[in-house]
C-alpha cells in the first residue's frame, strides 16, 4: 500500500516535469533509494510495472534503482558506522547519541526523455557523476 | 533521448501541493491539525473531549480519514462539530491532494480549527505532508514507552506528543520519563502532554496549547 502511494506521487512529479520541459515520453527513471528509507525495492518495481502500462507518457519508462548505503554518525566518539549492520547504538563506544547521516533518502536522480521539440531530441545533457561513496 | 537531472525527492509534488494548501489556510485563518496515532490509541475519544471543551470558543470541524466506514465521523457529529469522512481509497495515509478534497467537502472556510484524524498507523502518515499547520501525535500507555525507538520519523515530524490513557498507568510498565527522554532526543522541540480523555487529567494543558496555536495562526 505504501509503495503504491509513493508511485502515485512519483508519477505526478514526472507528469509535472514532462509538462514543464515539453517532453513527449519518458524512457528511463533513475531513483536513489536509501537502505533505510523503508521502501521495499522489489515490490516497488512490481508496482511501477503495473502502473506505467496505464500511463501513456510513462509506458516505456524503465525504473533503475540505485541503493544508497546508510551511515550513522556517533556524536560521542565522532565516528561513522554502517547503520544496517549496527543499528542505533554506536559499535565503537556503545553510545546512543547517534544520528543518521545518509540512507533514508528517496530521490529522483534523473530521467531520460524524448522531447516534443524536434531540435532538442539530439541534445545530450551530460550525466552527473554519481555521489562518491563516502564513509567506506 | 535526453537526460534530465532532477535531484528531487519522490514526494516533491506532494510537498509543493501541501505548502500551497498551508498558505491558503493561513490566509483564511483556519488552523489545520494533522492528528496521527496507532489504531486504538484513542484519537476519536480525545477529539470528543477536546471539542466539547473548546466548542464554545472556536468553530471546529473534523475530517475523519479511514480506509472505509464512517463510524468515527458519526461520533464526532454527536459532539456538535461538523465532520466529514475522508476515504483514502485503500491508501495507508492522507496526502495533500486528499486533504484538499476532504476540506472542499467539509466546506469549513469559517472554521478556526480543522482537525484531520489521519489513518491509524505510525509509519506512512509521517511521510506525507498533508498541508497541516501543526502535526500532533498520540501514543497511548498500553502501546509501550519504546515506540520512539521503533517509529522515529513520526516523533521527528510531530509538533506535539500526547501520551494518552494515563489513567491505566498503574497496570502497565510504561515509564513516562523514559518516553519523554526518547522523544526529546529525536525531536528536541516537541511539546509533550500526558493526558487521560477519560478522567480529564492533563487535558487543560493540551487544550491551552491548542488554543494558543489557533490564536497564533490567525495573527
Amino acid at each position: 500500500m505504501h509503495e503504491m502511494g509513493i508511485i502515485l506521487h512519483l508519477a505526478k512529479t514526472l507528469d509535472e516535469t514532462a509538462e514543464e520541459q515539453n517532453l513527449k515520453r519518458i524512457g528511463k527513471v533513475v531513483l536513489q533509494v536509501g537502505e533505510v528509507s523503508g521502501i521495499m525495492t522489489d515490490y516497488f518495481e512490481e508496482c511501477w510495472n503495473w502502473f506505467r502500462k496505464r500511463h501513456p507518457k510513462l509506458e516505456d519508462a524503465e525504473l533503475v534503482i540505485e541503493t544508497i548505503p546508510a551511515f550513522t554518525y556517533c556524536s560521542s566518539c565522532e565516528r561513522t558506522y554502517p547503520t544496517v549492520r549496527f543499528g542505533r547504538e554506536c559499535p565503537y563506544c556503545h553510545s546512543g547519541e547517534t544520528w543518521l547521516v545518509r540512507g533514508n533518502e528517496c530521490v529522483i536522480k534523473e530521467i531520460e526523455a524524448e522531447s516534443n521539440d524536434p531540435d532538442e531530441t539530439r541534445t545530450e545533457i551530460e550525466t552527473p557523476p554519481t555521489p562518491e561513496e563516502d564513509g567506506k | 533521448m535526453k537526460i534530465i537531472e532532477l535531484k528531487e525527492t519522490i514526494t516533491a509534488s506532494n510537498d509543493r501541493d501541501a505548502q500551497v494548501l498551508r498558505d491558503e489556510l493561513k490566509r483564511q485563518g483556519t488552523l489545520l491539525v494533522n492528528l496521527m496515532a496507532s489504531p486504538g490509541a484513542g484519537k476519536t475519544t480525545l477529539l470528543e473531549r477536546t471539542i466539547q471543551d473548546l466548542k464554545d470558543r472556536y468553530s471546529i470541524a473534523v475530517m475523519e480519514a479511514d480506509v472505509d466506514s464512517d463510524v468515527d465521523a458519526k461520533r464526532i457529529e454527536l459532539m456538535g462539530a461538523r465532520a466529514v469522512q475522508a476515504h483514502t481509497g485503500g491508501m495507508c495515509h492522507m496526502d495533500a491532494g486528499m486533504t484538499r478534497r476532504a476540506l472542499e467537502e467539509l466546506d469549513a472556510k469559517d472554521a478556526d480549527l480543522v482537525i484531520l484524524e489521519n489513518v491509524g498507523n505510525l509509519i506512512c502518515p509521517a511521510e506525507f505532508d498533508t498541508g497541516a499547520g501543526k502535526n500532533v501525535m498520540i501514543l497511548s500507555v498500553p502501546e509501550g514507552d519504546d515506540k520512539p525507538l521503533k517509529y522515529p520519523l513520526m516523533f521527528t515530524t510531530s509538533d506535539v506528543l500526547l501520551i494518552s490513557k494515563i489513567d491505566v498507568l498503574p497496570y502497565f510498565d510504561f515509564a513516562i520519563e523514559k518516553c519523554v527522554e526518547r522523544a526529546k532526543k529525536l525531536n528536541p522541540s516537541i511539546e509533550i502532554f500526558a493526558v487521560s480523555s477519560k478522567t480529564g487529567e492533563g487535558m487543560a494543558a493540551w487544550e491551552n496549547w491548542l488554543s494558543n496555536a489557533i490564536d497564533a495562526w490567525k495573527a
